[in-house]
């Protein structure tokens, strides 16, 4: 388990800013913020779990925002001018993410390219898709918009779980096991580790390329759907910059970004600490949005030091061994 | 190598050629120049002029992604120096605001290199943290305000004429002969191109790649930063959110265009720029068609990926596939 320090001091972070949070304002600990949290930040754990796997297989995909943006559009358009029921709606868009994934991994392996350029075409891809389908505003009137919208589990306390904070805890979940208990999650650390040891390894490195950008697609398009639960509209600039906050989300929680270590559970802790410091802001209410970025970048930096340490502890032994140490 | 240079420009030239044939077909006023209050205008001084932020950008992020790595950050190190500019324009003289925005841009890049060649971090990443938290400082800097200005320096920076030719171009160009005599008149470029052809090798051979790698991502900061003050001076004013937004995305794109892989390695200064008037040619030409904006986005898409499959390393290279093109193409 050497992925578990860093997903610790993940957890440690979470719970020390939760507390001092508390100390100031007692009233954040609270199931209502904290149902407000989980649902507020939704689709940004089911993005970022998808994420996850990506990272961890030494990729990156930077096209998840766009194809957030692209679903709550085309979901929109097809329940509310295409007269589509819902439900064969979300289908329709399922399928397409998914199609969209497996074609940026199948060109990702099959050319050779490096995945930040193919999937930033695939973010161009998705985001002028979007807006060529409209540029404004669809409001979204289905009836299941609604019935979803006022369902919620209540909490001791008057907080509310609601059905799309339920979605992203069940996704979470499934990725967490996904990743630790299949034969799927063992070749994406495989993958991660060294794509030539694992190819040497009999893992078809080509096949698990095309299903983990497939699956961060689909979940990308899943939380497009959940996107627009959210806000009951589609809109083509939705969504912009999601793939850097998962991607902050991903590293916060201790996953590697060059791949190989990492674990889903850290993800959703990160995701929780980027909207504990929007809650302390809302909270706080004199500071501006803009410290949310900073703060955001102070953490980044913070974890990346702390895996750059990590990495080099890691490798110490070795060379002090060749150097012979007295 | 110098027989070969010619062909390596060929297919952007061309590509820029046909763009511009098309933008002169939806617009028949496409090459009208005129003289006007010591000022040409006209469509292709629109698109020298529009084109500069990102061909700045491209001077420095092709000498980045030469040693193999990337920017993410310049779009945020811009909206920062159009800040750290704007608030400053209208209390202190030209210089002290030029200074104090390059300034800027020196503390951004030695952040990155500092990341990069002393921490060892994967440019993607290190770049990252400061896109992130950049345009948080810039609206720092601006206290979240849209800073506007009136001072007459500046704005003749972003909209004034030497001999006819507006600054912005005028600097782009300098930037260009600057930069170049600095890379290619010494055996800088040369360690650059060794640096990202592998590291390890030059370190070993004696080139001091830590320093070639810091240097390339503060002359990229630098770069950005000096768009962000054109881009502010041309607006009258610094938008922290919205100064540079996805430029990074533009400048990469004008760099892959321009032929300098992103494997690292052998980069052209003169192609990135070129590469850049191509991306703004399109931009321009779309716009006069009539065509919504929108398809911009559409049409950048297509392109990377046109670019990407003729670079990808598995098929047999540039110049094999415009061979082919040429031969199976009437």
């Amino acid at each position: 388990m050497k992925g578990l320090p860093p997903v610790l001091i993940t957890a440690i972070v979470l719970v020390a800013g939760f507390a001092a949070c508390a100390l100031q304002f007692p009233n954040i600990a609270s199931t209502r913020v904290v149902g407000n949290l989980l649902t507020d930040n939704a689709f940004l754990g089911i993005v970022a779990t998808g994420m996850t796997f990506v990272i961890i297989s030494g990729g990156i995909d930077l096209s998840v925002g766009s194809v957030i943006g692209f679903t709550t559009v085309f979901v929109a358009l097809a329940i509310e001018r295409w007269g589509m029921p819902p439900l064969v709606a979300f289908v329709a868009i399922l399928v397409l993410s998914a199609a969209f994934g497996a074609a940026m991994g199948a060109i990702i392996h099959v050319f050779d390219l490096p995945p930040f350029i193919v999937t930033l075409a695939g973010m161009f891809l998705a985001r002028g898709a979007s807006f060529l389908l409209s540029t404004e505003s669809v409001p979204i009137t289905a009836p299941v918009y609604s019935t979803v919208s006022d369902f919620a589990l209540h909490m001791p306390g008057g907080g509310r779980l609601t059905a799309i904070a339920i979605i992203m805890l069940v996704i979470v979940i499934g990725g967490i096991l996904l990743l630790r208990l299949t034969r799927f999650g063992a070749n994406v650390y495989a993958l991660g580790g060294g794509r030539a040891t694992a190819s040497l390894m009999g893992v078809a490195v080509g096949k698990m390329t095309v299903k983990i950008y497939m699956l961060s697609s689909l979940l990308a398009g899943i939380a497009g759907i959940v996107f627009s639960f959210y806000t009951s509209a589609g809109y083509s600039l939705s969504a912009v910059g999601v793939e850097l906050d998962s991607i902050a989300a991903v590293v916060i929680g201790g996953t590697l970004l060059t791949g190989g270590q990492g674990s889903v559970i850290g993800t959703f802790l990160g995701v929780l600490i980027q909207g504990m410091i929007q809650t302390y802001i809302n909270f706080d209410g004199t500071l501006s949005s803009w410290w949310t970025k900073i703060a955001t970048g102070i953490l980044l930096f913070a974890f990346i030091a702390l895996q750059q340490g990590l990495v080099a502890l890691a490798r110490r032994p070795v060379s002090n061994r060749a150097g012979a140490a007295p | 190598m110098t027989a070969l240079l010619p062909r390596r420009g060929l297919a952007q030239i061309l590509a820029l050629i046909v763009i511009l044939a098309v933008d002169r077909l939806v617009s028949p006023q496409f090459f009208d120049l005129r003289l006007q209050d010591g000022r040409l205008f006209g469509s292709l001084i629109d698109v020298l002029n529009r084109g500069t932020p990102v061909a700045l950008l491209s001077l420095g992020m092709v000498l980045v992604i030469a040693t193999r790595g990337i920017d993410l950050s310049v779009g945020a190190v811009m909206a920062i120096s159009g800040a750290v500019a704007a608030s400053l324009a209208d209390s202190h003289g030209l210089p002290v605001v030029l200074a104090a925005a390059l300034g800027i841009g020196i503390l951004c890049g030695l952040w990155n290199g500092f990341l990069v060649a002393v921490l060892g971090m994967q440019p993607i990443v290190a770049t990252l943290i400061l896109m992130v938290a950049g345009r948080g400082i810039a609206q720092l800097i601006t206290e979240g305000r849209i800073v506007t200005f009136s001072s007459p320096d500046l704005v003749w920076l972003g909209n004034g004429a030497i001999l006819g030719v507006p600054v912005p171009i005028t600097i782009a160009v300098g930037m260009l002969i600057l930069t170049g005599a600095i890379v290619r008149g010494s055996a800088l470029g040369l360690l650059i191109e060794a640096t990202g052809g592998n590291a390890r090798a030059s370190e070993l051979a004696g080139v001091g790649t830590r320093a070639m790698i810091l240097a390339v991502y503060v002359w990229c900061s630098v770069c950005a930063a000096l768009a962000g003050v054109i881009a502010a001076a041309d607006i009258m004013g610094a938008d922290a959110n919205n100064a540079g937004l996805w430029l990074e995305l533009d400048a990469i794109l004008a760099v892959v265009i321009g032929g300098t892989s992103l494997f690292g390695g052998r980069f052209s200064l003169i192609l990135a720029v070129l590469g850049a008037l191509i991306i703004q040619t399109m931009n321009t030409g779309i716009l006069l068609s009539g065509y919504p904006p929108e398809f911009n986005l559409l049409v950048k898409a297509v392109v990377v990926l046109a670019v990407l499959l003729l670079q990808s390393p598995k098929l047999s290279g540039f110049s094999g596939i415009m061979a082919r093109l040429r031969g199976t193409k009437p």
